[in-house]
């Protein structure tokens, strides 16, 4: 299992490509990138403040609980901080089990629950100005299924 | 003594992100009028908790929460992770 929050980039292909070597026991693996993307128009960077030590604390938790919930082979989370240009990967996951619906399912949960409940804050800095991004209803609707 | 934390607007409403605080608060709310007494600045970040949230020793609690024993206390709105 490989849980890093870091400062700088990561290339999710060889990440993911590292992560799939030489697996012989599942049957699936799945994996997503979040990345920053311009929600309002005119955005310079993604700037995300996070709680160092709570963070890794918090995230190690939510993995446990995937790894309880799910017959998981493997599983990866890594999450960035600090100044984020466009387009760039912010984080990403990836799950590794014998069959797709564990592997689907435990990386929507990872991601449901890194969403509201590992402690980072995401602002958008425009060209006009810059403000926090606002948790939605949705975000903590989201934890309700699991 | 207890060492306080804000983040996001929270740590930019009060305008730093850690102070350490002799207290008598025996809660999490209890602290919170205590430090909303005290400046404009507090009362301003502090001004709606339900905004809010807050971690006890880096583990997320509630308002009501005992601060009995506890080292650290951060508060910060709603996370926006992933």
């Amino acid at each position: 299992m490989k849980i890093s929050v870091q400062e700088g980039p990561f290339d999710a292909g060889a990440e993911l490509d590292a992560f799939s070597h030489g697996r012989h026991e599942v049957g699936a693996i799945v994996s997503f990138t979040g990345i920053v993307r311009d929600r309002a128009g005119g955005l310079v960077r993604m700037e995300i403040e996070h709680y160092p030590g709570m963070t890794e604390k918090a995230i190690a938790e939510i993995a446990e609980q995937a790894k309880a919930r799910w017959q998981l082979a493997d599983l990866l989370v890594i999450h960035r901080h600090g100044a984020l240009p466009l387009g760039q990967p912010i984080m990403m996951v990836a799950t590794a089990a014998a069959h797709r619906r564990a592997a689907f399912d435990a990386a929507e949960y990872l991601m449901d629950y890194l969403k509201s409940r590992a402690p980072f804050w995401k602002k958008e800095v425009t060209r006009t100005g810059e403000h926090w991004v606002e948790a939605t209803p949705e975000d903590e609707d989201a934890l309700s299924r699991w | 003594m207890i060492d306080v934390v804000y983040f996001a607007w929270v740590r930019e409403r009060i305008g730093l992100p850690r102070e350490r605080i002799e207290t008598e608060a025996a809660t999490v709310a209890d602290l919170v009028e205590e430090l909303r007494g005290r400046e404009e600045r507090y009362a301003a970040a502090f001004a709606d908790t339900s905004a809010l949230r807050v971690a006890l020793d880096q583990e997320l609690s509630e308002f009501d929460a005992d601060l009995a024993g506890v080292r650290e206390v951060a508060f910060f709105p709603p996370m926006t992770g992933g």
